[in-house]
């Protein structure tokens, strides 16, 4: 009997789709070995000649030279046993049709009985329209809009009796531990699974270890319950302001390469000043905090050093210095931070100065700061001392070029005239886009805040 | 230095090097010398005619037996070779890697270590894989996508095959300093590691730190090169600009270039090294000057980036033809053993085919169950999960 075998196209090379025949080197009626070449293909990445799968004699070429066929498509009919009693004049169904077809190379592939034909890497050929593979419960609906994920029903049935901690939930809970606890557990043979962490966000501590071992036996069910972590946890969609925040911060320290320098001062002549200035009828109402002070001395100083007033502008190629201070000054707020400007502030005096600060503190505490007021800053203060902090390493304000922190005052040992004295000292730090500023510029404007602060009677050189 | 004149004028026809689309003839001619001749300190026992060659520092007595036992090991792990090439051209295999020209760089390198030295290979060692009792089948796994390599390393001194380009040679070296730390080394009985990569993995990292670690720590280790001339498309004048075997110099050991399609002085010259390590002068660099004859892989179109006279040169080198006219001139075999060796080959070339199309899928679990030593609750879980989902759909297991 003939028996006919049909060699789909393979994928010569991992993972391609189609292949144009270059040369049939056989024809029908031509005896063929194993391994003889048969016919030479170009797929999108070589030529490649294939060898015959089996002996026999063609019976019939399924594609012709030039025409391109999907991996997976059957190219040749060989009779495997020629010996047998019947004359291949009744070849199988499927060449007949695909001989009726002649070129069309679409056909080929949707007279095949079964359809798509396995392949060993790929898809095959598409199969007319995509569908999705049976599944052995036909209740459509239902299985579509549940996930297949195990029900938990059946532990209750399997096991009605009191249960070891339940096996973890599928789809993965791993429980938080450092390594070194990890260790400790697993010499003790102590399932973290059914811990309860105490370390912060819910982590296994040494101790909470060292506990299971001493007080064993724990109720499975808390255990279980133990498992959850969710509950314990708090998730608040990122938007608004702390959406923006990050958004800033992240821009910024990816683009503007940051240096950050750091002063310590001695601000007690400022303080001095201060509390005379306090007294001053022309100061009565007025605010007058360190942070006042402090933005006086970076307009000054920026007076200097232009530089950490410009802006870089990546699309233009250029540099922009500008002739105004649009001050930003970083305020805590109930909605996050905020960094509402002063404008022109550098046409205002200290009295004026101070006054605007403590409007635009007032505005951004009550949540008030517009986004117009938050745009176009040219150089920003962080007054980190506010929090009792002494420093910081800030990021810049996107398309600004410096930010200086300034720390708060207290009262430090330090050394005048070759003796230890009681000051108020303060810590400055600046951090600039080195992009824009150099060391130099950068070092002598922080330099210049630092004397502006250290004696504010040096303003009086500018 | 062309004259002023030439400056202003320049010949019509005359385009720069660099830019020509096409190489001229010098270059070619140039290519040509540079990957036909091995250079002066080629060490070559058997030349390509047949014609057995002393050398002074090395050579080998080899019986007839011997001799005929290293023919037969290139013909049949040729055949394997082709053999699987044509069932990846059948559809049976996602891939396969050729070693078609090399195989007397792998079997006399193969041939020349000890059951109790240990070899990491790349991912076409697969003369040297048949050399330390592998059957071909347990290779066709791997390229087909059904298993990781079903050996165990342990027990046939033969690591997996390692597809990222230079890694095992870390592994090798690691492996070797442990030979020396537990005083495997050091006499007759010692122990050695072969370690086996491409000329294009000399560009690697990972092999720079491996000669570091094995040369300061004199771990008794083998580097064996086998320079087929092409990384892929790029040749080895892209790799290096001086010999590969004198790299091992900068490194403060031993380097040797062999003709790789002699499989009488590869061998030589790998149990020489061998010794050399076991008994603590490690390690030894071997560049094993060879050439590809076939792709890099199936994937892969040589003749887009190599001319096909190099080939045609190269063929007339081939590492079997030049033993068997040295067996027949020597009379140490006749047509009756050629032609055993011939009807092994077609046996074992329909032994891998019948394999190979009969080879079972994994179950599904496969994926899970092979990624931890202990269990792990939590994988567990998913594969419950994924063995569930597969079982649900009509019609049996995928």
């Amino acid at each position: 009997m003939p028996q006919y075998k049909q060699f789909p196209l393979p994928d010569t090379a991992e993972g391609l789709t189609e292949a144009e025949i270059l040369t049939w080197h056989v024809k029908p009626g031509d005896t063929v070995a194993v391994n003889q070449i048969i016919v030479e293909i170009e797929t999108a990445k070589a030529a490649v000649e294939l060898p015959c799968p089996w002996a026999g004699v063609v019976t019939e070429l399924l594609a012709e030279p030039g025409q391109t066929v999907e991996v997976g498509v059957p190219i040749i009919t060989i009779d495997t046993d020629p010996g047998g009693a019947a004359a291949p004049a009744a070849p199988a169904p499927v060449a007949a049709s695909a001989e009726a077809n002649g070129t069309s190379s679409g056909k080929i592939g949707e007279e095949m009985p079964g359809g798509r034909i396995a392949t060993l890497v790929g898809y095959g050929p598409k199969s007319g329209t995509a569908k999705r593979r049976a599944r052995k419960d036909a209740a459509p609906a239902a299985a579509v809009a549940a996930p297949p994920a195990p029900a938990p029903a059946p532990v209750p049935v399997a096991a009605p009796v009191v249960q070891a901690p339940a096996p973890v939930a599928p789809g993965g809970y791993v429980p938080l531990a450092k390594p070194p606890v990890r260790k400790l557990a697993k010499d003790l043979g102590v399932d973290l699974h059914v811990l309860t962490g105490s370390g912060p966000g819910g982590v296994i501590t040494r101790e909470d270890v060292e506990t299971a071992v001493s007080a064993p036996a724990a109720p499975a069910a808390a255990a279980a319950s133990s498992v959850d972590n969710s509950t314990r946890e708090r998730r608040v969609p990122i938007k608004g302001v702390r959406k923006a925040t990050a958004q800033a911060m992240v821009d910024s320290a990816f683009t503007a390469p940051h240096v950050t320098e750091f002063l310590t001062v001695d601000v007690t002549p400022m303080m001095e000043l201060r509390a005379k200035l306090k007294n001053a009828p022309e100061f009565r109402g007025v605010k007058l905090t360190p942070l006042a002070f402090c933005a006086k001395a970076v307009i000054l100083a920026a007076r200097r050093t232009p530089d950490v007033n410009a802006t870089w502008d990546a699309a233009a190629n250029e540099i922009v210095y500008k002739d105004y201070v649009h001050l930003g000054i970083a305020a805590a707020t109930p909605r996050g931070l905020v960094v509402p400007k002063v404008r022109d502030a550098d046409r205002m005096s200290l009295k004026e100065l101070a006054v605007a600060l403590d409007e635009l503190a007032t505005v951004a505490r009550d949540g008030k700061t517009s986004p117009a007021d938050m745009m176009n800053g040219t150089i920003t203060i962080t007054n980190v001392g506010v929090f009792g902090v002494d420093t910081g390493t800030p990021i810049l304000n996107p398309g600004e070029s410096a930010i200086l922190a300034l720390g708060a005052i207290r009262d430090m040992p330090w050394v005048v005239d070759g003796e230890i004295k009681v000051r108020k000292i303060c810590q400055l730090a600046l951090s600039f886009d080195h992009r824009v500023v150099d060391g130099q510029q950068g070092s002598q404007f922080l330099a210049d805040v630092g004397a502006l602060l250290a004696e504010p009677g040096i303003a009086m050189t500018y | 230095m062309s004259s002023p004149e030439q400056w202003t004028h320049p010949e019509p026809d005359a385009a720069p090097a660099a830019t020509a689309a096409k190489p001229t003839a010098e270059q070619v001619i140039a290519g040509l010398r540079a990957t036909d001749e091995g250079g002066a300190d080629l060490v070559q026992l058997l030349t390509p005619e047949g014609e057995r060659v002393s050398h002074p520092d090395f050579d080998i007595d080899i019986t007839a037996e011997e001799l005929r036992g290293l023919y037969r090991d290139m013909v049949l792990i040729r055949r394997v070779d082709r053999e699987a090439n044509a069932l990846q051209r059948k559809g049976q295999l996602g891939i396969w890697v050729p070693l078609l020209g090399q195989e007397a760089a792998q079997i006399g390198a193969g041939r020349a270590m000890r059951e109790t030295d240990m070899a990491f290979p790349s991912y076409r060692e697969h003369g040297i894989a048949w050399t330390r009792g592998i059957k071909p089948t347990d290779l066709l796994g791997i390229f087909r996508g059904t298993d990781m390599g079903s050996w165990d390393p342990v027990e046939k001194r033969f690591h997996p095959y390692t597809i990222v380009i230079g890694n095992q040679v870390l592994n090798a070296a690691g492996y070797a300093m442990g030979q020396k730390f537990d005083g495997k080394v050091g006499d007759d009985e010692g122990e050695a590691t072969m370690c086996f990569f491409g000329d294009g993995a000399t560009s690697q990292g990972d092999v720079h730190e491996g000669f570091v670690w094995a040369a300061v720590y004199d771990a008794p280790l083998v580097f064996f090169c086998q320079n087929n001339q092409w990384a892929i498309s790029e040749p080895t004048e892209r790799q290096s600009r001086l010999p590969l075997y004198q790299r091992a110099r900068g490194y403060g050991f031993p380097g040797i270039r062999v003709d790789g399609n002699d499989v009488l002085a590869t061998l030589a010259v790998t149990k020489w090294a061998l010794d050399e390590c076991r008994h603590g002068n490690g390690p030894i660099l071997i560049e094993a000057f060879t050439y590809r004859m076939d792709a890099h892989t199936t994937s892969d179109d040589p003749s887009r980036y190599r001319l096909s006279d190099e080939l045609e040169m190269w063929k007339l080198k081939d590492p079997i033809e030049r033993v068997k006219v040295y067996l027949v001139r020597q009379q140490w075999a006749d047509s009756e053993f050629f032609e055993g060796v011939e009807a092994e080959a077609d046996a074992l070339g329909e032994e891998l085919r019948e394999f190979c199309t009969n080879m079972p899928d994994p179950p599904a679990e496969r994926i899970f169950s092979n990624v931890y030593a202990e269990g792990n609750p939590n994988l567990e879980a998913q594969r419950d999960e994924f063995l569930d989902y597969v079982s649900g759909f009509a019609g049996g297991e995928h």
